[in-house]
Parts: structure tokens; sequence; C-alpha cells
């Protein structure tokens, strides 16, 4: 078996209880990420996705079990993976410029201050900022802020891009702008990215694929849902394509029901190492009539990985 | 409207400084002269039994004294008769240099401090003894080992700027926020440059705070700490005018004392602004 870019390997989660003991967060997590992927992670609040993504950045390590990287296994942070944090983290002392520059500098120790800026100024207009760099934290509204989070993590050129929940603090119009612009960024320089959110759409838009966590405690990733969107859809008319309320529903049904109800039963049948991978198919025809009536999405085809 | 209340304000202070000034003076008035005396026994008593009039110096005087030490506030006549601005001079550059060496250790101890839960936990206990000890009981220990009283002094000012400091630049330290540093984290930024570059600037604004508080108790300590040592300084003027009896210049000196007073605290209250961020 070829080795993936990214290979996250049983890892699992513990944080000493209260009355002594342990309790479980998540539980031997296997998952492979190719090059330039985009993958999203789905699971309800306090499912560990945080500790997930923070053990990925080397904030946090696991309990158990290693992540490789590039063959190699994570011992801490890195230059390499960027991270935009759910809170964008911006340092408030520091202008636009100021928190761009920071990073730059950090990942090109050597360069002067001309470089620095000039490198800076080259992402700060990426994200569409030209103009606001003298502007500090305070002064910028929420989805300016976490655009600055964006330029910064894409300024220092990462291997990987690890994003956690990054558009949630926004509103839907510049949720929008934002999802559009990073998926172009993503696209255009064949980032490899790991996304958290709670959105479902979000996640059909920008995703390859969806990685699906039950709840907590015990938390394991009971599926991966491959993306059967063609790659070069617009955000404005993905929902008006045959396949996405197929995926949509999918997901969704996961969400409300199969996260609560996936019992010890189903943890215990379930290959950890290779999670089932579902893409949603085509919905077949209604048939109506006769005393009973068949489910519009028969399911999908359920392929190993 | 914030302007008219801050002209109001103004203008009641005005009124209170008026009040109490006009009161000081009535108290303080002659009463005229009481009832006759022998010219030769009333010389001897001197104004205050001849005219009523209030050992108190009233505002005039002091007025009067006050202008003449501005006027020429750097003369000196010999140990006993320096003029108010050399004085003052001595308490400034005393205060200064044990304040300065007391940020030289309370701030780069407090980072580590801050830094190290370990570090935290180990000198807790000392520096809950030795915080609350009042700075003047270490003078005859001070005197003693450092034999030399204008020295003693400033240590004194030393230790007792070095624990609001300490406490302070330690719990801003402490309390950076977490997100902050991985950033610096995940830039693989290396200790020295992520305590000049995050852990700093995060916690200024605490450890100026520290920093203003210990100005203020310095500038209190300094006065007790020279009534002590002697010799030179503002609190060895008062403490040297109130044996002269010359109230005026007690009552001079302490509100310089307190312009003083004021005009250090204000300096770190810009400062203090000066590196606060807002979120
Ligand atoms: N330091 C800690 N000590 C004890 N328990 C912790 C600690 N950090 C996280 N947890 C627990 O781990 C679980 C997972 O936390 P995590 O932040 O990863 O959740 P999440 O899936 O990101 O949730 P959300 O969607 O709300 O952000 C939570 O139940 C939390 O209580
Ligand atoms: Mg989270």
């Amino acid at each position: 078996m070829t080795q993936s870019f990214i290979s996250i390997e049983g890892i699992s989660k513990r944080f000493p209880a209260a009355g002594g003991g342990a309790t479980t967060v998540f539980e031997d997590l296997w998952l492979p990420m190719e090059r330039g992927a985009f993958t999203c992670i789905i699971g309800h609040s306090g499912c560990g996705k945080t500790t997930v993504l923070n053990v990925l950045a080397g904030l946090d390590r696991p309990s158990e079990g290693v992540v490789i990287v590039d063959n190699q296994a994570i011992e801490g942070p890195s230059l390499d993976r960027a991270v935009i944090f759910q809170s964008h983290a911006l340092l408030p002392w520091l202008t636009v410029m100021g928190n761009v520059a920071y990073a730059v500098s950090s990942r090109w120790r050597r360069w002067s201050r001309v470089e620095v800026e000039e490198h800076a100024r080259k992402f700060i207009a990426l994200v569409g900022l030209s103009g606001a760099e003298r502007k500090r934290p305070a002064e910028l509204s929420g989805g300016m802020k976490q655009r600055v989070g964006i330029a910064r993590a894409l300024s220092i050129e990462p291997k990987i891009l690890l994003m956690d929940e990054p558009f949630s603090a926004l509103d839907a119009l510049t949720r929008g702008t934002l999802q559009d612009e990073v998926r172009r960024i993503c696209r255009e320089t064949g980032q490899t990215v790991l996304m958290i959110t709670h959105d479902v759409d979000e996640a059909i838009y920008l995703a390859d694929r969806i990685v699906l966590m039950t709840n907590g405690p015990q938390a394991v990733m009971a599926e991966i849902v491959e993306n059967p969107l063609p790659v070069d859809r617009a955000r404005n008319d993905v929902h008006k394509h045959p396949l996405y309320y197929a995926v949509r529903n999918h997901v969704v049904d996961f969400l409300v029901t199969r996260s609560r109800s996936f019992s010890d039963a189903d943890k215990a049948a379930l290959n950890r190492r290779a999670v089932p991978v579902v893409r949603p198919g085509a919905p077949e025809p209604v048939v109506l009539g006769g005393d009973t009536l068949t489910p519009s999405w028969p399911g999908s085809r359920v392929k190993e990985a | 409207m914030t302007r008219s209340l801050t002209l109001r304000a103004a203008v009641v202070s005005l009124l209170f400084f008026a009040a109490f000034v006009l009161a000081w003076h009535l108290a303080t008035r002659g009463a005229g002269a009481t009832v006759a005396m022998d010219p030769e026994y009333a010389k001897l008593m001197g104004a205050t039994a001849t005219q009523g009039k209030s050992a108190m110096p009233g505002p005039l005087d002091v007025a009067q004294t006050l202008w003449g030490h501005l006027k020429d506030p750097f003369y000196d006549r010999g140990t006993n008769d320096k003029g108010l601005g050399i004085q003052l001079g001595w308490s400034i550059a005393r205060v200064g240099l044990g304040y300065l060496l007391a940020v030289l250790v309370a701030i780069p101890l407090g980072v580590m401090i801050g830094m190290s839960p370990l570090m935290s936990k180990a000198l807790d206990p000392f520096i809950q003894i030795l915080k609350p000890i009042s700075p003047l009981a270490w003078m005859p220990l001070a005197l003693y080992t450092i034999k030399d009283s204008g020295i003693s002094a400033i240590f004194v000012i030393f230790i007792c700027s070095l624990w609001p400091m300490l406490v302070n630049t330690a719990f801003g330290i402490a309390s950076v926020r977490r997100e902050w540093i991985n950033v610096a984290r995940t830039l693989e930024v290396g200790t020295l440059r992520r305590i000049f570059t995050v852990l700093l600037p995060a916690a200024a604004p605490t450890i100026l705070t520290g920093m203003r508080i210990s100005i203020g108790i310095a500038w209190l300590v300094i006065v007790a700490a020279e009534m002590l040592v002697g010799g030179t300084g503002i609190g060895y003027f008062v403490w040297n005018e109130w044996n002269n009896l010359s109230i005026t210049n007690v009552i001079t000196a302490i509100l310089v004392i307190g312009v003083v007073g004021m005009i250090l605290d204000q300096l770190l209250a810009r400062a203090t602004r000066a590196v606060t961020f807002p979120e």
C-alpha cells in the first residue's frame, strides 16, 4: 500500500475525568488524506474535532497513535502546516500588515523588511484587503479579521492548511464570499486542506470528502462521504445539481439520527482502519402506489476503501 | 456634552479650591492686637501672642515661601540649607535608581515565573512572605550590611517597587491568551522571540499597571526613608524644617511631594495607555 500524504494512524485522546479514571474523547481514528485533497470533518459539538485538528497542527499530542505527514511522524507544530483558528487569533497589538508580516518573517527569517512586506502585501491583496494594511484588528469587521487569518495562514505557503470552523462566526453573505475565495485559492495552489465545520452546505460546496464523526465520548469516524458533485462547481448552482440533495440528505440524516444512535455494536463492527466510503448516488425513480412507499433515496452504494 | 462636563468640573474644582483657601485664610489670620503688654515681652512672644495670630501659617505665607523656592530652587548653603529643587532631585534620583533596578529584576523574573508553572509554584511561598513586609523594616538590615545610608535608601526603594511589578508581570504573562501563544507555536517561533513578540506585548498593559503601582509606593516610601537616613532629599527636608519649626516650609514641601507624585503617576498612566491595545 502506498503511503498517503497525511495519514492519521490510530489516534485516541483521553482526558483525566473528574472522579478519577479518564474520559475518552475519541478512540482509534484512522484516516488517510491525499495531496491536494480537500477534506471536511463534520460532527456534533464536543465530539473532538478541534482536538483532532490540534493534533494534526502539532499543538496537542494524542494519547495514543501517530499522525504521519510526508512519511514523518508529527512531533510538534511546523511551518508546513498552517492553522486558521476558529477565533481568528490575530495579535491585536499588530496591524493587518504586522500580523501577516509576523508569519512571513517567521517563515523566511533572512528576508529583509522590504521583502517581507512585499510578500505579505501580495497575500493581503489575495484576500481582498488591500488598503487596510495599517488597520488594527479591532478596527476590522469579523469577516475582515477572518480574512487576515486566512492571509496569514496562506502567506507562509504551507503544505497543509488546517481550518477550524473558519467561517462559523460570519453572516451568510460574508461566509459565501470567503468560501468562494478559499476554494479558488486552494484549487489554484493545489492546497491540501483539512477543515472542520458544522455547516453541511459548506462541506458539500468545498470538500472532496466529508468525514462523519459520531457523538462523543468515544467518538469514532463512522463514514467517509465522497462528494459526487463535479469539481468545477459554482456556489450559486450546486444545489441545482441532481446529486446535491442525495449528499445533503445523507449527511443531515447522519447528523440528526445516526451520529447519536451509533451503538457500541456498530463501533465493534466498524473496520476502523478502513472506514466505509460512501458515494451517494442518483435518486432512483419513486415507486408510488401499492402498500409500501419506496424511499426516494434508496441508499447509497457502499464500497470498501 | 463631555466638553461641557469637563468645563463644569473644572469650575467646581476651582470653587472648592477657593473655598478651601478662604477657610484656611480665615482660620489662620490674626485676630488683631490682644492684650497690651510690655513691648520687650511682646517681642519675645512673637506675633502669635501679640496679634492673636495662629501658629499655623496661612495660605499667603505658604504661597510666598513656595514662590521663594520656585524662584531659586537650586541654591546650596551647606548641609541644612539647600534649595527645594536640589532636595527633590536627590529624592527623584534615588527613586529612579531603585525603581530601575527593580524593573531590571522584576520583569525578567516575572516572565520566567509566568512561563513556568513549576517556578510559579516553587517561588510562590517566598513571594507571599516577602511581599507584605513593610519596606522600612528592611532599613536596619540594609544599613547594617550596606553601611551606606544613601544606598540603603535606594535598596528600600528597590525592595518596595519589586513586588507589584513581579506579581503583575508573572500574572500578565501566565494569562496571555492560549491562542496567541499557539499562533507563535505554529510559526515555529523560538522562545526568546516568542517572549518579545507575543508574551511581552500581550502582557504589557498588566505589567505597566504593576509598574504604576510600584512608582506610587516608591514615592510614598522615599519620604519616610529619607527622614530615617537623613542628609539629603525631600523627606529629610521635611524633617529638618519640622526641627526648625518652619511649618510654612513643611506645608510647601507637602504640596511639592504631592505634585511630583502626581506627575510620576501620570507618566506611567500615559505609558500604560500607549501599550494598551483594543481587542
Ligand atoms: N483540556 C481538556 N480537559 C478535559 N477535557 C477536554 C479538554 N479539552 C477538551 N476536552 C473535552 O474534549 C471534548 C472534545 O473537545 P473539542 O474541543 O475537540 O470538541 P469539538 O468537536 O471541537 O466541539 P465544537 O464543535 O463545539 O468546537 C469535549 O467534550 C471537551 O469537554
Ligand atoms: Mg471545536
